[in-house]
C-alpha cells in the first residue's frame, strides 16, 4: 500500500485537550487503480490505423457496342485471371487455338503467386514494368536533388505509367475469387506503378483455359 | 565508537510521478481514440500500400462476408433529402421520429419493405437483425440504384453548399476537394462477383472512380 495516513497528535496525557491534527497526505491508492483501469481500457479499445482507401477508375460503361466486337488493340499488356486464391497471367494479345498469333503461339495460361518471392507477382511486375520503374527512378533523384517540383514529379510520373512501352495490365476474375485477391493484385500492380489498371469481364475462352489449369 | 547507524527508510514511496504519468497517458489515450459508431455489420477489409485518408463527404457501400450489401451517406442533410426521395418512389410514410433517427443513423442495410422495422430496431440490435442487405440482382427493382442515385444527388449538392460556405468564408477552397467519394468496402472473403455486381451498378450511374477500403500495409522497401 502507497500511503497511510498516519495519526496524527495526540498522545498528551495531561493538560488541553488539542483537535486532532489530521494529515495532509491523502491515501491515493484508489485513484491510482481508477486512472490504470482507464488506461487499460484506453490502450486497448483504441485503434490508431486509421482505414485507407485505394483508388481504382474503372471503365466506363459504352453501351454502344456491337455484339462480337474486336476488344481494342493493346500494347504491352498483361492480362491477369483470378480465382479463389490462385493467380494467372498471360501476356500480350488472347489467341486461341483457332486464332494463333503470327507466329503460330497459342495464349497460355502461367501460374503465379502473390508472394514476394521469385515465382511471385511483385518480381514479375518489376521486371516488366522496368521501362516505368527506371524512369521513376531518375525523376526520384531529380525530387531529392530538388530539381522539379512535387507537383512536377507526380505529373511526368502519370505521364510515363501512360507511355506506350508502360506495362497495362487487365483484370479478370471467375466467380469463385475473393475481394482479398483482387484487392491483393491491384496493390501490387500499384506498387509496380502499373498506371492503367483495367477491371474486365473475363471471356468464356479465357475461362476455359482457366477451367482446364485449376483441374490439374 | 558510535555504531553507525542505518537510516530507517520508509516503506511508502512517493507514488506522485507515476500517478502523473498514469493520467498523461489516459488523457492521451482519450484524446487520441477514436470512437466509431455502431456498424451492424463486421468488415474486414483486405490491406493495401495506400495512403489516402478517406474524407468526409463520402457515399460508401459495404459488402460483408456473405455478400450482403450495405449503404451509408455521409451528413445529415444529405441522408435527410436521400430518404424522402428514396419514400417518394417507393410510396412509403415514415414518421418525424423514424425520419431523425435515420438521419443520424451510419450504416444500413436492408430492403424498402424492411425499412420502418430496422429503424425501430435499436443501434446495437441491427447487427442482429434478420435481412439480406440491400437488393442489388434483380434489375426492375434495384433497390441499390435508387438509393445509389438520389445519394449521389444529395452528396452533390451538401458539396456545393459546403464549397460555398468555405468561399463566403474567405477561404480558397479547391472544388475537388469538397467532391463526394465513392467507396467500397469489401470484406476480404466476399466473392469478387458480388463486388463487381455493385461496381456495375456504380458504373451504370456513370460513376466510374471509385476507392477501396483498405488498411494499411508497408510499403516494400526497394
Amino acid at each position: 500500500m502507497a500511503e497511510i495516513a498516519e495519526s496524527g497528535g495526540g498522545g498528551h496525557g495531561k493538560g488541553k485537550k488539542r483537535a486532532k491534527k489530521s494529515s495532509t497526505r491523502v491515501d491515493m491508492t484508489p485513484m491510482v487503480d481508477l486512472a490504470f483501469l482507464l488506461l487499460t481500457f484506453f490502450v486497448l479499445t483504441s485503434t490508431f490505423s486509421k482505414p485507407k482507401m485505394l483508388p481504382l477508375a474503372y471503365p466506363a460503361k459504352t453501351e454502344d457496342i456491337p455484339e462480337g466486337a474486336e476488344p481494342p488493340k493493346m500494347n504491352n499488356g498483361i492480362t491477369f485471371i483470378l480465382s479463389k486464391d490462385k493467380i494467372f497471367y498471360y501476356q500480350g494479345e488472347y489467341h486461341p487455338k483457332e486464332n494463333p498469333d503470327k507466329d503460330g503461339s497459342v495464349t497460355e495460361l502461367i501460374e503465379t503467386n502473390f508472394g514476394p518471392g521469385e515465382k511471385g507477382v511483385r518480381k514479375l511486375l518489376g521486371k516488366l514494368n522496368t521501362y516505368v520503374l527506371v524512369k521513376k527512378q531518375g525523376l526520384d533523384d531529380k525530387l531529392r536533388r530538388k530539381e522539379i517540383a512535387d507537383s512536377t514529379y507526380l505529373k511526368s510520373l502519370d505521364k510515363i505509367k501512360v507511355e506506350t512501352d508502360a506495362l497495362k495490365a487487365l483484370i479478370k476474375t471467375d466467380d469463385k475469387a475473393l475481394c482479398k485477391n483482387f484487392i491483393d493484385l491491384v496493390d501490387e500492380l500499384k506498387i509496380a506503378e502499373v498506371g492503367v489498371i483495367a477491371p474486365v469481364d473475363i471471356t468464356p475462352g479465357e475461362l476455359q483455359l482457366l477451367k482446364a489449369k485449376l483441374k490439374n | 565508537m558510535p555504531k553507525i547507524k542505518i537510516p530507517k527508510s520508509s516503506p511508502s514511496i512517493d507514488m506522485t510521478p507515476m500517478v502523473d504519468l498514469a493520467f498523461l497517458l489516459v488523457t492521451f489515450f482519450m484524446l487520441a481514440a477514436s470512437f466509431r459508431a455502431s456498424e451492424p455489420v463486421t468488415v474486414n477489409t483486405p490491406s493495401s500500400i495506400s495512403d489516402k485518408f478517406i474524407p468526409e463527404n463520402v457515399v460508401m457501400v459495404t459488402i460483408d462476408q456473405d455478400g450482403r450489401v450495405f449503404f451509408n451517406l455521409s451528413g445529415e442533410g444529405a441522408r435527410r433529402e436521400m430518404l424522402t426521395n428514396m419514400l417518394g418512389k417507393y410510396k412509403l410514410k415514415l414518421n418525424d421520429e423514424q425520419i431523425n433517427k435515420f438521419a443520424f443513423m451510419s450504416t444500413f442495410g436492408c430492403t424498402m419493405q424492411e425499412l420502418p422495422s430496422y429503424i425501430d430496431t435499436g443501434a446495437d440490435d441491427r447487427i442482429t437483425f434478420q435481412t439480406k442487405g440491400i437488393q442489388v440482382d434483380s434489375t426492375e427493382n434495384n433497390e441499390l440504384h435508387d438509393w445509389l442515385s438520389f445519394a449521389a444527388t444529395a452528396a452533390l449538392n451538401s458539396a456545393k453548399t459546403a464549397f460555398e460556405e468555405a468561399k463566403l468564408n474567405g477561404e480558397n477552397p479547391v472544388a475537388d476537394d469538397f467532391k463526394p467519394k465513392y467507396i467500397l468496402r469489401v470484406d476480404s472473403k466476399a466473392v469478387y462477383k458480388k463486388a463487381e455486381e455493385v461496381i456495375n451498378v456504380f458504373r451504370d450511374l456513370n460513376l466510374n472512380n471509385l476507392n477501396f477500403i483498405t488498411s494499411s500495409e508497408l510499403a516494400p522497401i526497394n
